[in-house]
């Protein structure tokens, strides 16, 4: 028998390719769906009016993320303030409950963003298929899991069916080669990649991230890198096992144990795309030609290089371009030609399934050094990932060094990402946000977001604007 | 789920690339446990002037005249036309509950973004793609009060003498015209399913938790 070389993906496609229609779809099972307060409720009550169960309990695990309040945990329930909201949350609870899914509520110190609470827990396994009604379900990519969002019919489908019917999306490969310059982090690569392919240039396609400088990223850093994949289009995006991917699991909450465990280790390094497998399309990216990255418009794709500039609409032969940016710009309030060094920032969020892991918070923690929110801030907010990346940053003194820094310290949650939870931005207001959509409005109605790495965010906390990381000098001014 | 054979309706423009689902319905609407009630919230950071919260009705928020919807030959439009990559961004279904609600059954474009894509077949809202000059072409005519007839059997928009052919996955196809229920369809290969399922446990027992 011939075995043609198969990518990571068609591996990992045809591992639970339950059967193919007559119409050229395909069954695709479901090993472990992840559910949230937001895109769940409908999909629960569609169950229950069908008077459906659940196909396979142990295959949901819940959290709330995207209400939920970050300034005041300690009171639960009672600390959401916005009734629709209380009513969401509680409707999640009563739905695990009535379901018998096992949920981390809202006090449970397990609680976070689903993205970071999967992977935490060793819930998110190699090889699997991940669903969620979340868009940045992509981010448990990171671990050769084919993960994808889904919207909510398709979270009822996989409630009461165990399954996707899908087409097979075509293979994308982004190679990395080279590594990342000092103070360039996974944050920053993502944002030169989606530049570099566009919103839509991996629409229809499943992103393998490959190359000598994806080997050398840790998995929170491939996991930051995967989180944004659908801001290129691609509804998944992946990353091949290696040691990096087992060192992390292994000993996690839900990871195998013993005997299972090195069968399935076994398994799992076989999780990698065959010498001389087929790519549809790719792109080859040098790490070391990239430098920390600004989105300066609406959209993921304007990005621009710390140490370059707004770019002009009158330079685009691109029609439809051209007036995307004078949108952008006229919304941003940014002049074509203008230093990105030059842009002023009022408020920061260090949060987000993009970056609110502990390496994050180090990073960011590390910008500080004994200097304080510049004066031109009004709010700087911290906001980790989970409860358990909160309670290991304030064992690793990193929560005091942002509260000395006059940054606020926060529970964790969706938080300012999206803003459906009180922490939003005000009209007209730049935030440096290390989360992955600079939409309008998306932080709040008329707020302008910049997308950056956890680094710029908090340089760009303490000096008021942003700063090129890599130049230790902007330090000295302090808060300019 | 509504079934889809056959919409004649007037078009309105949408003039902008990469509308994303932050757009179509923005997150303060998405608290709501229900899959109804957001047409009026559709677009509504560019529909109105004011900021809206959830409750608030159309005749109490400031109207934003300028925009394309909101001018009188538009009113009453059940075909969307849009740019590349419609949809973009969340996964958020709520944005072709709003579509649907606010009185789209169809969005031509370009190109659409694949979530949002997928989502509409799931409520009986067909999106269709053509080729940018065609959608081009419709942009610079719709101000004349633009009609436009879709058959999904015949994959064909007709627009006067002009008839333009489109492809569609056939599966997809079939389920709009029906409106058949994807779950109950799904369910009628339970079998298949169970006797998968049995063979990944054994392969893969370290994924069953129960």
């Amino acid at each position: 028998m011939s075995s043609k070389p198969k990518t990571l993906y068609d591996k990992v496609w045809e591992a639970h390719e339950v059967g193919r229609r007559s119409d050229g779809n395909s069954l695709l099972y479901i090993d472990l769906q992840l559910l949230h307060e937001v895109t769940s409720p409908q999909a629960f009550e569609g169950l229950q009016l069908a008077g459906r169960p659940l196909w396979r309990v142990d295959a949901n695990l819940a959290t709330p993320d995207h209400n939920v309040p970050t300034s005041v945990r300690a009171l639960g329930f009672d600390g959401i303030t916005d009734e629709v909201a209380l009513e969401q949350v509680v409707t999640l609870d009563k739905n695990c409950k009535a379901f018998g899914v096992q949920q981390f509520e809202i006090l449970d110190p397990r609680q976070g963003i689903v993205h970071v609470v999967g992977p935490e827990q060793g819930a998110t396994m190699p090889g699997m298929t991940v669903v969620c009604g979340d868009s940045h379900t992509s981010t448990h990519g990171a671990f050769a899991a084919l993960a994808q969002g889904i919207g909510t019919s398709e979270v009822e489908h996989v409630m009461a069916t165990q399954c996707l019917v899908q087409n097979k999306a075509k293979n994308f490969a982004v190679n990395v080669t080279g590594a990342l310059s000092e103070g360039v982090t996974a944050k920053d690569l993502v944002l030169a990649i989606i530049g570099r392919l566009g919103t839509a240039g991996a629409t229809g396609h499943t992103i393998e991230y490959r190359g000598e400088a994806i080997r050398q990223l840790s998995m929170e850093g491939r996991m930051t890198l995967c989180n944004m994949s659908i801001e290129a289009g691609a509804r998944a995006g992946l990353v091949a096992v290696d040691d990096t991917t087992i060192n992390y699991i292994h000993g996690r909450p839900f990871a195998p144990k013993g005997e299972l465990w090195n069968q399935a280790e076994d398994y799992w390094r076989t999780l990698v795309s065959d010498e001389g497998a087929v790519f549809d399309a790719s792109i080859t990216i040098d790490a070391s030609t990239i430098a920390p990255q600004v989105s300066w418009g609406t959209s993921p794709e304007m990005v621009a290089g710390i140490d370059d500039v707004v770019p002009d609409p009158k330079d685009m032969n691109d029609g439809v371009q051209a007036e995307s940016t004078e949108l952008a710009l006229t919304y941003m309030d940014l002049q074509p030609g203008q230093k990105i060094t030059d842009i002023a920032v009022s408020r920061i969020f260090i949060g987000s399934c993009t970056n609110a892991r502990i390496e994050d918070l180090r990073a960011a923690a590390a910008q500080i050094r004994g200097g304080k929110v510049a004066a031109n801030v009004s709010e700087a907010l911290v906001v980790p990932g989970s409860g358990l990346v909160k309670a290991q940053a304030e064992a690793e003194g990193l929560a005091q060094q942002f509260i000395d820094a006059g940054f606020q310290w926060r529970s964790a949650g969706c938080s300012m990402c999206l803003g459906m939870n009180p922490d939003q931005l005000g009209e007209g207001e730049h935030c440096a946000s290390t989360s992955n959509r600079n939409f309008e409005g998306r932080q709040g109605y008329g707020g302008r977001t910049h997308l950056v790495s956890p680094a710029m965010a908090a340089a760009a906390a303490i000096n008021g604007h942003f700063v090129d990381i890599r130049n230790a000098q902007h330090q000295q001014g302090g808060a300019g | 789920m509504d079934a889809f054979t056959t919409l004649d309706g007037l078009v309105a423009p949408l003039d902008r690339a990469n509308v994303d689902t932050d757009q179509i319905i923005p997150k303060q609407y998405l608290k709501s446990i229900k899959r109804t009630g957001f047409g009026d919230y559709l677009f509504d950071a560019w529909r109105f002037l004011d900021q809206g919260t959830m409750g608030m009705t159309p005749n109490e928020r400031q109207i934003n005249r300028e925009f394309s919807l909101n001018l009188p030959e538009y009113q009453g439009a059940s075909i969307l036309i849009a740019r590349d990559n419609f949809g973009c961004g969340s996964s958020r279904e709520h944005a072709v509950w709003a579509l649907k609600e606010f009185g789209f059954r169809a969005v031509l474009a370009p190109s659409f973004a694949d979530i949002f894509f997928g989502n509409c077949f799931k409520n009986g809202v067909l999106p269709i793609t053509l080729p940018a000059e065609v959608i081009d072409d419709l942009f610079k005519r719709v101000a004349t009060g633009l009609t436009l007839s879709i058959d999904l059997r015949a994959q064909t928009v007709t627009d006067g003498e002009h008839v333009h052919g489109f492809e569609i996955d056939p599966a997809l196809k079939e389920k709009m015209l029906t409106g058949m229920d994807d779950i109950d369809l799904t369910l009628a290969e339970a079998e298949l399913i169970r006797s998968f399922e049995a063979g990944h446990r054994q392969r893969q027992p370290w994924l069953f938790r129960d």
